[in-house]
């Protein structure tokens, strides 16, 4: 029976990764991400788990330490946030290019500099393109819910990809929140038995792993990965709809919110995503057209069905917590906009909450206001807007 | 485990196939087969760093690795093969695995001395079970000879050139082997290739420590980088240990041996002055370059025999 429980996102994710009980854990601290590495450790000390931890010296290490883990054949775990994430680098990429389904909660946070802990997407939107499956959750019940997802999406057959499952660092992590949480014995068997077809530890079938592939076979090794991207489309569709009847919270690929007759529509990722429901109540009690569309999936991005669901809007604002230097908007705009493109519809980039600046109701009330103007007089103005900044 | 005769494990098909692309007569991949028919068995795990090594024995689509192998990236050996040892643990205390399994690491110098540092002193102070090998080549032999923390004062590169102003590298080598010994860890040896019953010795004795981490730093001339005929790479690495310039010697649960000392040390000059990245020093111009080298080599020698002398 699922139980209702009040805990912080670290709390949440690091209970979701105890029901789980991986095989080994890569650990290294960074702020926010840091106590739900204590939360696991706790259930490492006290037996609760068999999880090996390995207490690396740095975030290169840990998903090093990760990939050879993974390599082995075992169901392997890390976490980071931040510079964290940006120190792996380099080894995210091969995580994905040697098809490892490695799991790792990514507690977003803004990159240096200046240095700065608090929440934004800057960290995950530098992993755009290394190749991961990349999602993200509005709160505590969905950062649990998306782990619990995870494994299953990540060591499909059809899709072996590395998963960044983000949440908010502090809005959600260290916010308490009562959530829906599975009894264990449920959650071990709809993850279940981690099965991998190769191993490292297999001695009587020995594989070389991370071969050098030069102009004659890198570019195939390329076109395999965009397949199981591509794949990993309808298994997280079809994992969202089974994980929803164990749980009665089904999942896609994002969630519309009053989008069906909507003509003023906000786009974004993430915690805002809450407050933004709650201006497009309060406007929808004044009778605007407004709705929302809150994206879950970033990578692979739901192109053609966002298309579908945007395309009878007449003004679209984007929210991005990132920037994208020397380009109008931020990163989720220019995935809208890539997608709607041939559309006539008013497109708007508002780049908010850098460096965890809070954003309120009101200000996402006078966006609306602003994009209903533009609706009315057909007068987009300024591609580039930004939201709560002293100019 | 003892040793088999030369003849036999000559005879051996081992499990570094031949085939692979290593330059004629580099010692690097003698190194590897040497250590695998040391440890003569088939359940064992190779991880390599980034490097020549890596890059001639698995050009995909062939591999020359008949035991399983990963590698991932050039600074990370040591923490990649702490994740398999850690999912080996994990998997055999769930019963996944019965069988007994070793692990190896190995990376050149650049790996190791250098950007696989931080990574390489991590998994020794965490005390994964495993061997890590350092073949030193004194360069960053693979990009094209660079100079490393393990390039020995004075010796030329494409990154410490012979100028009108610079003579080759001007710093001195990096203790590596020091450094690794400061994590008391339970063995620590050098190395040479031109003596493979030394090496294979201690290759088993690094492979059968059951708690913890062993290292072995094993030279390996890379005769493109040290300006030498490509037959001369073991010629070379005898000259290095009768000149005292490099040193075979271990370290077992903190008791220092030295396992050789020549009876006669050769003068420096017998090393460094046929090799062509060292050319310059055959100019009377730099006879002090070459005084200075002689002092620190003696000194250094010196200084190995006052520890042998007090570890006790």
């Amino acid at each position: 029976m699922a139980k209702n429980v009040s805990l912080t996102g670290n709390d949440a994710v690091g209970t979701a990764l105890k029901q789980i009980n991986p095989d080994v854990a890569a650990v290294f601290p960074i702020t926010p991400q840091t106590e739900l590495m204590h939360k696991f450790a706790a259930f490492v000390a006290n037996g609760e788990v068999d999880t090996h931890l390995i207490t690396v010296e740095s975030e290169h290490s840990a998903m090093s330490a990760t990939i050879g883990a993974a390599a082995a054949g075992a169901r392997s775990i890390t976490a980071t946030s931040s510079a964290g994430l940006a120190y792996m680098w380099e080894m995210l990429y091969i995580a994905a290019s040697l098809r490892l389904p490695i799991v790792m909660p990514l507690v977003n946070r803004a990159l240096s500099g200046p240095i700065n802990i608090h929440c934004d997407h800057s960290d995950v939107m530098g992993m755009r393109d290394a190749g991961w499956i990349i999602i993200f959750a509005e709160n505590t019940q969905e950062a649990y819910d998306n782990t619990v997802q995870a494994f299953r999406i990540a060591e499909h057959k059809n899709v072996l990809l590395p998963i960044a499952v983000c949440f908010d660092g502090f809005i959600i992590s260290h916010t308490q929140e009562i959530l829906q949480m599975l009894d264990d014995a449920e959650v071990k068997k709809f993850v279940g038995e981690y099965q991998p077809a190769y191993s490292l530890l297999d001695t009587d079938h020995p594989v070389t792993v991370g071969p050098l592939a030069l102009p004659d076979y890198y570019f195939e090794c390329k076109r395999q990965q965009i397949e199981g991207m591509k794949n990993a489309m309808s298994v997280i569709e079809e994992i969202g709809v089974e994980y929803g009847k164990l749980s009665g919270r089904a999942y896609g690929h994002f969630e519309t919110y009053k989008l069906e007759d909507a003509e003023t529509v906000l786009v974004g990722a993430g915690s805002t995503m809450g407050t933004a429901r709650m201006a497009v109540d309060s406007l929808r009690a004044k009778g605007k057209k407004v709705g929302l569309l809150k994206i879950r999936t970033f990578r692979p991005f739901p192109a053609d069905a966002i298309r579908k669901a945007l395309g009878n809007a007449k003004t679209i604002g984007v929210l991005d917590r990132a920037v994208s230097f020397g380009m109008e908007g931020g990163p989720i705009f220019s995935e809208i906009r890539s997608v709607l493109f041939g559309k006539k519809i008013n497109l708007k980039s508002y780049i908010y909450g850098l460096g965890g600046r809070d954003i309120f109701p009101h200000q996402i009330e006078d966006v609306f206001a602003e994009m209903e103007r533009v609706t009315k007089d057909g007068n987009a103005g300024t591609t580039e807007n930004y939201i709560g900044l002293r100019e | 485990m003892a040793l088999k005769s030369l003849k036999e494990y000559s005879a051996q098909s081992g499990l570094l196939a031949g085939g692979h692309r290593a330059c004629s007569g580099c010692p690097a991949p003698t190194a590897i087969r040497m250590a695998l028919n040391a440890a003569d068995t088939k359940d064992i795990v190779v991880a390599f760093s980034t490097g020549c090594m890596e890059v001639v024995t698995t050009i995909y689509p062939f591999t020359a690795w008949k035991i399983p192998y990963i590698h991932s990236a050039f600074e990370n050996v040591a923490a990649t093969i702490s994740g398999v040892e850690t999912a080996y643990n994990a998997l055999k205390a769930k019963g996944k695995i019965t069988r007994d399994i070793k692990f190896m690491a190995w990376g050149g110098d650049g790996g190791t001395y250098d950007i696989g540092l931080q990574s390489l002193s991590g998994a020794l102070e965490r005390g994964h079970r495993y061997l890590h090998i350092c073949y030193d080549n004194e360069g960053y032999m693979n990009t094209g000879i660079q100079r490393s923390g393990s390039t020995p004062k004075g010796a030329e590169t494409n990154t410490s050139q012979i100028g009108s102003v610079q003579k080759g590298k001007q710093q001195q080598k990096k203790d590596l082997t020091a450094i690794v010994i400061a994590h008391h860890i339970p063995y620590v040896a050098q190395a040479s290739v031109h003596n493979w019953k030394d090496f294979m010795t201690k290759v088993q004795k690094g492979l059968a420590v059951k708690d913890g981490p062993a290292f072995i730093n094993v030279l390996a001339p890379c005769h493109r980088g040290w300006r030498v005929a490509e037959d001369e790479g073991f010629e070379y690495a005898r000259l290095a240990v009768e000149t005292c310039t490099w040193h075979m010697f271990e370290v077992e649960n903190g008791k220092l041996t030295i396992n050789y000392k020549p009876k006669t040390k050769l003068p420096v000059q017998d090393y460094l002055l046929k090799q062509g990245r060292f050319r310059h020093l055959n100019d009377p111009a730099n006879a002090a370059l070459v005084a200075e080298i002689q002092a620190d080599v003696d000194k250094k020698w010196q200084e190995l025999l006052d520890k042998e002398s007090k570890s006790l």
